[in-house]
């Protein structure tokens, strides 16, 4: 790891003063260390908000839940109010990375954690998402990268807080000492490569995300996440689906159905949501949801086996998000 | 925000450690001293408020070259000079001779340098040293003195619990962890408690057996 000066910060305010010149923000550290023991990165200046107490902990409101960016994903995978009325995200925070590493991580970091690509990560590869023109993933080892949405990066969404986040309908706080407040859907956080290869999310360097916003789920939601892995721990997902159901008696009323591990940035299946609106839950239904959310995959040289994954991980997540089935043994963790 | 964990200071945590490092760095340079004692640093500590005035309110300031720092580990105050970029697993092992804690994968991976801050445990290779700073931190050496071993120690004897070794004092302490928050674990509650400690012998399940055994529940 280089060496680097680091700013320790107590308030948002101090912190935002410190997002100059390079500055690098860091919060747990986890993807960050990593990054920097890689070699990829040797930012000369560190700003830690690890101990800004303003922006940890869980609180809830009439109007849904706000998390603080710095809340571990071990923190909320046992808040009794999430499990109870947001299962999707205590599920993903759970499965995330190791129980240790989960007591580090914060959520925040999670949602900004850089791609897994193991081009990316190493330094001997000067790929496209480090400001060249080259991807060697598609002649090279794909069998963890994208199978849709895809051009120029195949990539995959790392995130398994942000495909809970995405089904719910979160959004994240981002605040600049200059520019005040704006709010951003958790889709709209990430920058799609083929837009800027380089950006990975639309943070400006002088903005810190300061709140996660999560809206009350409607009455008769139900709902769920499950990762499919090659290990049951500590592994980023292969396959990783969000399933929120709002229902009404046996008729799904509404459904959000998200993939991550499937394209560069977190989605949303509109397919397989299709299937489930206005339908009853059963085990056809959900079977045909999970067939629809790969149409128009156009998988790689190693990688199509995800074709066959995620409609198995959609539609077992949704009969788990319904309560007509348990949990997957076979999923992770 | 209310403020909870991070971990959270232990209610019994040591007073924060002042941060003014680059004065008292400064100081101590100037001073020509290194490595100074404890009761050296109390005195240097009342130069902090003439540098707070200097600085940005909520900032304090590190590096990039050594600061002096002070840890709680294993019960006692420890003053070290470390870079930003030192990990506590390298604070531990190289400035404090704590070589139980084990760097093996130093990617946050195998948890063989699973450490304990205000007993909660984390990986020392992925956490700075400069973190840990205000916490409790429990080593492998913290955890018994050698004439009483911890009962999840005494039942890893028991039951063999070790082949090579490398992976033993990351599974205690999160064994040890797991009892301190579950007194009466079952064999899942373990298994979970230590799905990231890699052991590549495969001595899992005299780990999961020694656990139960400490923690005097029988095997499910």
């Amino acid at each position: 790891m280089n060496r680097f000066a680091l700013a320790d910060c107590t308030t948002i305010d101090a912190a935002l003063s410190q997002l100059k010149d390079g500055a690098v923000v860091k919060a747990g550290g986890v993807d960050l260390l990593d990054r920097m023991k890689d070699g990829i990165e040797e930012p000369q200046r560190l700003v830690n908000i690890r101990n800004v107490a303003e922006l940890r902990g869980i609180r809830e409101t009439l109007q849904g839940l706000t998390v603080g960016p710095l809340t571990t994903l071990a923190e909320i995978s046992e808040h009794p109010g999430i499990r109870a009325h947001y299962q999707i995200l205590s599920d993903a925070c759970g499965h995330a990375a190791t129980p240790h590493i989960r007591n580090m991580a914060t959520v925040g970091g999670n949602l900004l954690q850089r791609v897994q690509c193991w081009y990316y990560r190493s330094a001997n590869f000067q790929c496209l998402r480090k400001g060249k023109d080259f991807c060697f993933a598609f002649e090279g080892l794909n069998q963890y990268h994208a199978i849709m949405e895809y051009t120029g990066c195949p990539s995959v969404a790392p995130s398994s807080a942000a495909v809970a986040l995405l089904g719910l309908g979160a959004s994240v706080e981002l605040t600049s000492a200059k520019r005040g407040k704006r709010t951003v859907g958790i889709r709209e956080l990430y920058v799609v490569p083929d837009a800027n290869p380089t950006k990975f999310t639309v943070i400006e360097p002088d903005e810190l995300l300061t709140a996660i916003v999560i809206p009350r789920p409607a009455p008769g939601t139900r709902s769920a996440y499950q990762k499919y892995g090659e290990k049951e721990s500590f592994d980023w997902a292969i396959a990783d689906a969000g399933v929120v159901l709002e229902m009404d008696g046996p008729i799904c009323r509404r459904a959000v159905i998200t993939m991550g591990a499937a394209s560069p940035v977190v989605r949303r299946s509109p397919q397989a949501e299709a299937a489930l609106a206005g339908k009853p839950v059963t085990e056809e239904t959900a079977r045909a949801a999970g067939r629809v959310s790969v149409e128009g995959a156009q998988p790689l040289s190693m990688n199509a086996y995800k074709l066959d994954l995620f409609p198995v991980a959609v539609y077992r997540t949704v009969l788990l998000a319904a309560g007509l089935r348990g949990r997957d043994p076979s999923a992770a963790g | 925000m209310p403020g909870s964990a991070f971990p959270p200071p232990s209610p019994d945590s040591p007073p924060e450690t002042p941060r003014s490092g680059i004065t008292r760095r400064g100081f101590l340079k100037g001073a020509g001293i290194t490595a100074a004692s404890t009761a050296l640093l109390e005195g240097v500590q009342t130069l902090r408020a003439d540098a707070e005035s200097e600085a940005t309110p909520g900032v304090t300031e590190f590096g990039p070259g050594a600061d002096s720092v002070r840890l709680h580990v294993n019960g006692a105050e420890h003053v070290l000079d470390i870079e930003p970029r030192t990990t506590l697993a390298d604070a531990l092992r190289l400035h404090l001779g704590l070589t139980g804690s084990k760097i093996v994968c130093d990617r946050g991976v195998c948890s063989g340098c699973t450490v304990w801050l205000d007993k909660i445990p984390v990986n020392s290779c992925m956490t700075l040293a400069i973190d840990a700073i205000g916490h409790h931190i429990t080593t492998i050496e913290g955890l018994s003195s050698e004439s009483e071993p911890h009962p999840v120690q005494a039942a890893f004897v028991r039951h063999d619990a070790m082949q090579c070794g490398y992976c033993t004092p990351g599974m205690v302490m999160s064994c040890a962890a797991l009892l301190e928050r579950n007194p009466h674990p079952t064999e899942h509650d373990i298994r979970h408690a230590v799905s990231g400690n890699l052991c590549r012998c495969g001595t899992y399940p005299k780990v999961f057996a020694a656990t139960l055994d400490a923690a005097g529940s029988r095997r499910a």
